[in-house]
């Protein structure tokens, strides 16, 4: 909330003197960032998923058993299948928490959740978070670049902040339903900034501990490994832009790749010396599961199972297929866990590889032909992690945010960024809303949804006032149907009598739905990456 | 940013705030045999529902008055039997005669919780936005961080969303007396307040204000000509809404009478618990109750109070205008909840929505009083379970009214509103200078001790020989700054010439 906040700190900062606007990120940031944090422990008693357990265990395994055999227990259901650093971070948590609860600790006491429980571990998600305000006021600097005498809550580096600070997904996925996603992509965002302040080494640094946090960052990998490839290692550029080859330098390289796989050693060292590395590895990638999460994630593969059903819905009422041969998948069921094709030819896990590498794989090229700074290649990020989300195998919704996180900080610098901002985050977050299905969350989910949704429209709006329209009346049109379809699948469906027999159609249509969004902001994004910029004016922004 | 779109996100983080505050415990939870407020409003739903209106508020085997009769006026009784209704459509067993005392179960707890929800967004919240946005002259801007500011205010929130009571409705509707005076509608602002009068019967606090300042209008209009119409027309309102709300017991005057015995029940002594009033804490020392016979207490509650409101009451009649009324609100709610008889306290929420209307003419003072109005109701909210979400909530204020509010920088007489003060006690004293540095320390040491005692009371357990230690300490504490407040109210209120024309107005 911050919105109103904001707008009297501004008031107050220049009647007093300048001295904090300056600085770009004084009192307001912290205020605001204390602000977020209170409002965040208000969530403290609300509903949580099995992913509290799942880090309730991990926590008991990784304080009570030695290192050889972090990766090989397997009394719960929710074994280890995060890299080794997350692993050593829930032993350092394990250290305070068996100052709180022992009980906790221990592997036997499946689904433990004590008072104290519950606190020490929402509050240890509320506490890692600051890693992740430090990094937004970090991004917040790379934005804030041009001097301009506007009201506080007119300037980017304010509206940013916002905008990663009461991210709804962010809080809904990590204060409700429980993960660490905060402190995550706080590591992310901050190599995102220390790239953009010129700190390439750091940067490198930081995602090689990322990737050994969580591994679904290797799927922005590719951005980075050819940004630092082409704008590191080689140090100058031909007049027309294209790679100077001589200008290599092996000495960066070398490095790079040092402080890369020091970082790896370090994490992956320890089991390599014990010989479990293919275990390790075959708990971080279970190819076992299916094609799409639980909830079906809003990419390519949605609409593609979609058109599935529809087609054989067809064919079946055309008589061109027979029913007895269509083989009917578990979809009646609350959960549709897997999905057999009936008309469409079933995909394979490498098949989704494939299609992932290849929507990669031109933004990345570009990458190399034209870098264009910092902004090319958070382009390039973003595409990737889009890319994966669209295509990638048994991609859960939570993914999305991969992408919103870093959009944002493109969105506060051009207008048409603003406009695909505000499609894929409003989609992305409402494609959310099956994550908390608990009647005392709902009025929850909506207002945090809708006080993001009303900042960010009308921020970015103000902010881009004399450039023209951010969405054309279509993305307007799209984006105020979700109000229905949301009334629809959280109010209406569940107190109809389909609801028993049929219960999986809201999630079928909200992701159908947002897929559509999501596809056609990926699309829209890739265009304009694609497309010559106007490079002058991009670089007269930053 | 347009401004509407502020307010959206204001209203938008104060209904957050509220629902997951109303995710915690209430009061009386899983405690039987009496449970507490939320098991009376749910029993009330109950009687209200099972019973024909004329057994409502009398004793029978159906309805045992001493387990949590209804003792509020009618307008209460009609909306529990409205949400009655509505339960028995979701889950008979809800509301089922007899059978459903001390109901619980997470469904019924959703439901009731929706229930304040409704009430305080028709009528409350859209009432504070009216008023917020109606003040003239003022910048936008200041209207959104006031607007945040009465909507965050943590009492109200915790005692309707965590402690279980309905007070934003008939805070509401004063609200809404306010907002129509000073339009001038006269008829519908004495009809809206006659509204709160019968939702609950605590709103006689703000009763006096109201009454001198429509009689001071009327006196202004020249007591023989259209003034002694307008009185007339205002006291045909008030009768009428009056029998309106009444309808149902106007058949016989036993109802009446025992509906009056049931609302103010002189017989439970001069207060209740723990209360940050004058009575209250003079027992710490001198033990009030055991002294004075029951009646020489009621007497002499009496007569403090109307000793304490009187000036400002013939002030206000005299001199009529909406800034004063305002402030007379303050001071009679105030003088009320110090010194008069029975007081609970809750009671402290209905000086609060006064102080609050006044958070742009006294920022640092009504902030400071908020809090301490907060605070005052530790022991209770103890109880219930609500300290974690009595903390949060008021760090929360304290943040946004810090950054929102324009802070009074070098406390000058002029920003704490004491420079006619100043000026008419430097005419005896000449050296006379009022120490800004004094009020902000005094303000920062206040913080630090209600920390200190906020503190202690979760944290300490009180020796045997004094078990009532802390709640002690609390409401002392409490009342300490409610008589200094008192104090600087009156002086506000004397002194300030409140001209309607140059000031700022509603």
């Amino acid at each position: 909330m911050a919105a109103p906040k904001g707008a009297n700190v501004g008031s107050r900062n220049s009647s007093t003197g300048s001295k904090s606007k300056e600085s770009g990120d004084g009192g307001w940031f912290v205020t605001l960032a204390i602000a977020v944090s209170l409002l965040k422990c208000l969530l403290l008693p609300t509903y949580h998923s099995t992913d509290f357990e799942v880090h309730r265990n991990w926590l008991a395994i990784t304080h009570s058993l030695p290192v050889s055999k972090w990766y090989y227990e397997a009394t719960s259901e929710w074994t280890l299948d995060y890299p080794p650093f997350f692993a050593w971070f829930e032993h350092l948590l394990a250290k305070v928490a068996q100052y709180v609860d022992p009980e906790m600790l221990k592997v036997e006491n499946l689904n433990y959740a004590s008072q104290e429980t519950v606190l020490f571990q929402r509050l240890s998600v509320i506490i890692t978070d600051i890693l992740f305000i430090y990094a937004a006021s970090q991004c917040c600097k790379c934005v804030n670049g041009r001097k301009d005498r506007r009201d506080l809550i007119q300037k980017p580096a304010f509206v940013l902040a916002v905008l990663l600070l009461w991210n709804f997904g962010l809080l809904i996925v990590d204060h409700i339903h429980f993960q660490y996603n905060g402190f995550l992509s706080g590591i992310m965002l901050l190599s995102i900034a220390r790239l953009y302040q010129k700190r390439v080494m750091e940067s490198a640094f930081l995602f090689a501990v990322l990737l050994n946090f969580k591994h679904i960052y290797l799927y922005i990998a590719p951005a980075y490994g050819m940004y630092m490839l082409r704008s590191y290692c080689f140090t100058g550029n031909n007049p027309d832009g294209s790679v100077r080859w001589r200008s290599f330098s092996c000495l960066r390289l070398l490095s790079l790749g040092l402080t890369v796989c020091s970082v790896f050693a370090l994490s992956f060292g320890p089991f390599v010396y014990l010989g479990q590395l293919p275990q390790v590895l075959s708990r971080l990638f279970p190819f076992k599961r299916g094609l799409c999460h639980a909830y079906w994630a809003p990419n390519f593969w949605a609409l593609y199972n979609m058109v599935d059903k529809a087609l054989s819905i067809i064919g079946v009422k055309l008589q061109l297929l027979d029913p007895a041969t269509i083989r009917t998948g578990t979809m009646t069921r609350g959960l549709v866990q897997e999905f057999e094709h009936s008309v469409l030819p079933s995909v394979t896990p490498m098949a989704t590889l494939v299609c992932t590498l290849v929507s990669i794989l031109p933004s990345v090229l570009r990458l190399w032909r034209k870098p264009q700074g910092p902004t090319g290649f958070l382009r390039c990020l973003i595409l990737c992690a889009l890319g994966s989300f669209m295509f990638g195998w048994h991609v859960h919704e939570k993914a999305i945010l991969l992408a919103i996180l870093p959009l944002s900080i493109l969105s506060v610098t051009s207008a048409k960024d603003a406009g695909i901002f505000l499609v894929l985050a409003t989609t992305g977050h409402f494609s959310l809303f099956p994550l908390l299905f608990t009647a005392p969350e709902l009025p929850i989910k909506v207002l945090l949804m809708l006080i993001f949704t009303v900042f960010s429209v009308s921020a970015l709006r103000a902010m881009f006032q004399r450039e023209r329209a951010l969405l054309s009346w279509v993305e307007t049109l799209y984006l105020c149907g979700l109000v229905p379809l949301g009334a629809f699948c959280e109010v209406v469906y569940p107190l109809t009598s389909w609801h028993q027999q049929l219960p999986f159609v809201p999630l079928l249509l909200s992701s159908g739905y947002c897929a559509l969004g999501v596809t056609y902001s990926w699309a829209r994004l890739y265009i304009s990456a694609l497309s010559d910029l106007p490079s002058a004016k991009q670089k007269k922004n930053q | 940013m347009e401004t509407c779109s502020l307010a959206a996100l204001a209203v938008l983080l104060a209904l957050y705030v509220r629902w997951t505050v109303s995710l915690g415990p209430y009061s009386g939870a899983h405690k039987p045999p009496m449970f507490g407020d939320y098991e009376a409003q749910r029993h009330w739903q109950e009687i209200t529902f099972s019973l024909p209106v004329k057994q409502w508020y009398f004793n029978s085997t159906d309805n045992n008055l001493q387990y949590w009769g209804l003792d509020y006026p009618p307008l209460t009784a009609y909306h529990s039997f409205l949400c009655g209704q509505i339960a028995h459509l979701l889950n008979p067993d809800w509301v089922a005669l007899n059978a459903s005392r001390g109901y619980e179960s997470l469904q019924h707890k959703l439901f009731m919780r929706a229930t304040v929800l409704v009430a305080d967004l028709i009528i409350y919240i859209p009432a504070v936005i009216v008023y917020c946005f109606c003040m003239r002259e003022i910048p936008s801007k200041k209207k959104i961080s006031s607007l945040c500011c009465i909507l965050l205010y943590p009492g109200l929130i915790l005692i309707d969303y965590g402690h279980f009571q309905y007070n934003s409705v008939s805070l509401g509707f004063a609200l809404w007396g306010v907002i129509a005076l000073s339009f001038e509608w006269h008829l519908l602002g004495s009809f809206v307040f006659c509204f709160a009068l019968n939702y609950k019967q605590m709103e006689l606090y703000h009763s006096l204000p109201f009454f001198c300042y429509l009689l001071g209008r009327c006196l202004k209009g020249g007591i023989t000509g259209r003034g002694l119409f307008l009185l007339f027309k205002i006291g045909v309102t008030v009768i009428a809404s009056f029998a309106l709300c009444w309808i149902p017991f106007l058949t016989e005057t036993e109802q009446i009478l025992q509906v009056l015995r049931r609302l103010f029940p002189v017989g439970r002594g001069l207060f209740e618990d723990k209360v940050a009033n004058i009575w209250c804490s003079l027992s710490a020392i001198f033990k009030v109750k055991k002294m004075l016979s029951s009646e020489s207490q009621l007497y002499l509650s009496f007569l403090c109070t109307l000793l304490s409101v009187l000036p400002s009451c013939i002030k206000l009649t005299m001199q009529p205008s909406v800034r004063r009324f305002k402030f007379a609100l303050v001071n009679c709610a105030l003088s009320f909840f110090l010194y008069s008889f029975q007081v609970h306290e809750k009671s402290i929420l209905l000086v609060s929505l006064p102080v609050s209307l006044i958070i742009n003419d006294a920022p640092l003072i009504s902030t400071w009083f908020l809090l301490v109005s907060t605070f005052s109701m530790l022991p209770l909210l103890l109880k219930d379970g609500l300290l974690m979400a009595y903390i949060i909530t008021t760090l929360v204020f304290l943040l946004v009214s810090k950054s929102l509010l324009p802070a009074p920088e070098n406390m000058s007489e002029e920003s704490i509103n004491l420079k006619p003060f100043c000026i008419s006690v430097r005419r005896y004293l000449p050296w006379f200078r009022l120490p800004g540095y004094l009020i902000k320390l005094s303000f920062c040491t206040s913080l630090m001790g209600m920390a200190a005692l906020t503190l202690a009371s979760a944290v300490l357990v009180p020796p045997p020989r004094l078990p009532d230690l802390f709640p002690v300490l609390v409401s002392s504490f409490s009342c300490v700054h409610f008589l200094a407040f008192l104090f600087y109210f009156n002086i506000i209120y004397f002194w300030d010439n409140f001209n309607d024309k140059s000031k700022k107005k509603l």
